[in-house]
């Protein structure tokens, strides 16, 4: 469970989210949308604690998992799939611990969840977009954490992989762990996730899709279109 | 002059400056090319160059005062290297730019300081392009011991520094001091760079640190291999290096470089040839 209360964050002396509540409960997807500049990022950042809300708490039950997008990864450096996944221990492990078995076995668990024990020895360099956002899901799975922060997943990826992941993101929630995951693939959050949340500097509204779907006004609002905009259809139709 | 020769030359007492002078470059290899293998691998040259500089009037305050070379070194580029972390929070500037105002400022104070001394050209000349002559007895047990610790430093903090470079925002997020670790990092390049001034100089250091660790980084896509082939290659360039610039009268910095160099442009000759064979 993540539950986020009259979270306000300051930036540069402005306040860039506010009003921000609403709770992601353990066995759910909720897809979070919004325009650039929405505050999406924020948000997350908030969550892993990294920006303190000047108003507000995030109340998180158990440890938090953080799947970044994929470009802020190094994937140039010399090292394998099994490695980089154990380095999603390495706070948790603390300065001068090396990797005991229960340490490896959490590895392999989070390798044979994403389905990538089969490459474990690879090196990360060699892998497509689909693999590499395994990897980076597969670090966070090794904490073995209540929830999972997801920064845009899909972005520069191919439909069938975007299919495959969403699959996977829907199954790990359905192991009692909260997800919440960022989008700019409005169709594919209508159709994969349990409720989604808009965001434009505060909640717009917190749904399903089928709710959402119905009421233009909301959407006009988060994303600052027009009523005859073609994207209210697509909503319609992929919800 | 034959190997045999060279050898010969290391064990006559009247040149035991020589064989100093293949241990304090042998160990600076070992240890830069260690380190230089996080330097390459997180795109930091820039930093390894600042802080060769940044130490400089740390050494010429040392030498006016007749001080600790090396101890001197240390301060000066620990002192550079806080001072560039402190500045590079500043939002409007970029960390390079900060870089470049310090560095180049510590280098100048160095110049500065170091033309008050006594036989100024002479000694100018040693810093920035090495020297093996005049080297200490006690620089041995220095270089030594703060090339352990180092290495022992890294040994340690190598998880996190493997860590922090893959992706600093998710080790953040994980707890991780990512400022504390980039700190220790600069601080340990700096003592890496100091100890290796001596020998190979001021302005060529920086190959050290760079060319070993990238020729291996050609070679492998194994972090492990990269750390063992980085130090070896740069230990085989200091020997070889050493050896030729003694044969046929050449700066000893200046060769050894070059042979490094000569090494790198053959691994990638031989990398890029295999690759369309």
């Amino acid at each position: 469970m993540i539950a986020f209360e009259d979270i306000a964050v300051q930036l540069g002396g402005r306040i860039v989210l506010e009003d921000a509540t609403f709770t992601v409960h353990a066995g759910e997807l909720v897809g979070l949308i919004g325009p650039n500049g929405a505050g999406k990022t924020t948000l997350l950042r908030t969550a892993l604690g990294l920006l303190k809300p000047v108003r507000g708490r995030v109340e998180v039950a158990g440890l938090i998992g953080y799947v970044p997008q994929r470009h802020e990864f190094a994937w140039d450096f010399p090292i394998s799939v099994e490695d980089v996944v154990m380095t999603g221990r390495t706070g948790r492990l603390g300065l001068l611990r090396r990797p005991r078995t229960t340490d490896w076995e959490a590895v392999d668990e989070a390798l044979e969840r994403v389905r990538m024990t089969d490459l474990r020895t690879r090196p990360v360099g060699q892998l497509s977009g689909g693999q590499r956002q395994r990897v980076l899901v597969a670090r966070a799975l090794a904490l073995r954490p209540a929830a999972l922060l997801l920064d845009e997943p899909f972005t520069g990826l191919d439909v069938p992989t975007q299919e495959l992941l969403s699959e996977l993101f829907l199954s790990l929630a359905r192991e009692e762990r909260a997800v919440l995951m960022t989008t700019h693939d409005l169709a594919g959050a209508m159709y994969g996730c349990d409720r989604l949340a808009l965001l434009n500097r505060s909640v717009v509204a917190v749904g399903t899709p089928e709710e959402l779907a119905e009421r233009d006004e909301l959407w006009m609002r988060t994303f600052g279109i027009s009523p005859h905009s073609p994207l209210l259809r697509v909503l319609k139709a992929a919800a | 002059m034959s190997p045999i020769d060279f050898i010969r030359d290391l064990a006559n007492p009247d040149l035991s400056f020589l064989w100093k002078a293949l241990v304090i470059a042998v160990m600076s290899s070992l240890i830069c090319g260690v380190i230089g293998c996080y330097v390459v691998l997180r795109g930091m040259a820039f930093i390894g160059d600042a802080v060769a500089h940044a130490v400089f009037p740390g050494l010429a305050i040392a030498f006016v005062i007749g001080g600790n070379l090396i101890l001197g070194g240390i301060a000066a580029g620990v002192l550079t290297a806080v001072l560039v972390a402190v500045f590079a929070q500043n939002r409007r500037l970029k960390e390079d730019s900060v870089i470049g105002v310090f560095f180049v400022a510590a280098f100048a104070l160095g110049i500065v300081i170091i033309s008050r001394a006594p036989g100024y050209a002479g000694s100018l000349q040693d810093f920035l392009f090495g020297s093996i002559t005049g080297i200490p007895d006690s620089d041995l047990y220095v270089v030594a011991g703060t090339g352990l610790g180092v290495l022992a430093a890294l040994f340690a903090l190598h998880k996190e520094l493997v860590t922090i470079s893959l992706d600093r925002e998710t080790a953040r997020a994980m707890g991780i001091r990512v400022f504390w670790l980039d700190l220790a990092l600069y601080v340990l390049v700096t003592l890496a760079v100091v100890i290796s001034v001596q020998t190979i100089g001021n302005i060529l250091v920086l190959a050290l640190l760079i060319t070993p660790a990238a020729t291996a980084r050609l070679l492998t896509d194994r972090l492990a291999t990269m750390m063992v082939l980085s130090p070896a290659i740069g230990a085989l360039a200091a020997l070889v290096g050493l050896y030729v610039s003694w044969s046929w009268d050449y700066p000893t910095g200046g060769t050894i470089v070059l042979v490094l160099t000569t090494f790198f442009l053959l691994v990638y000759a031989q990398r890029v040839v295999g690759s369309r064979a």
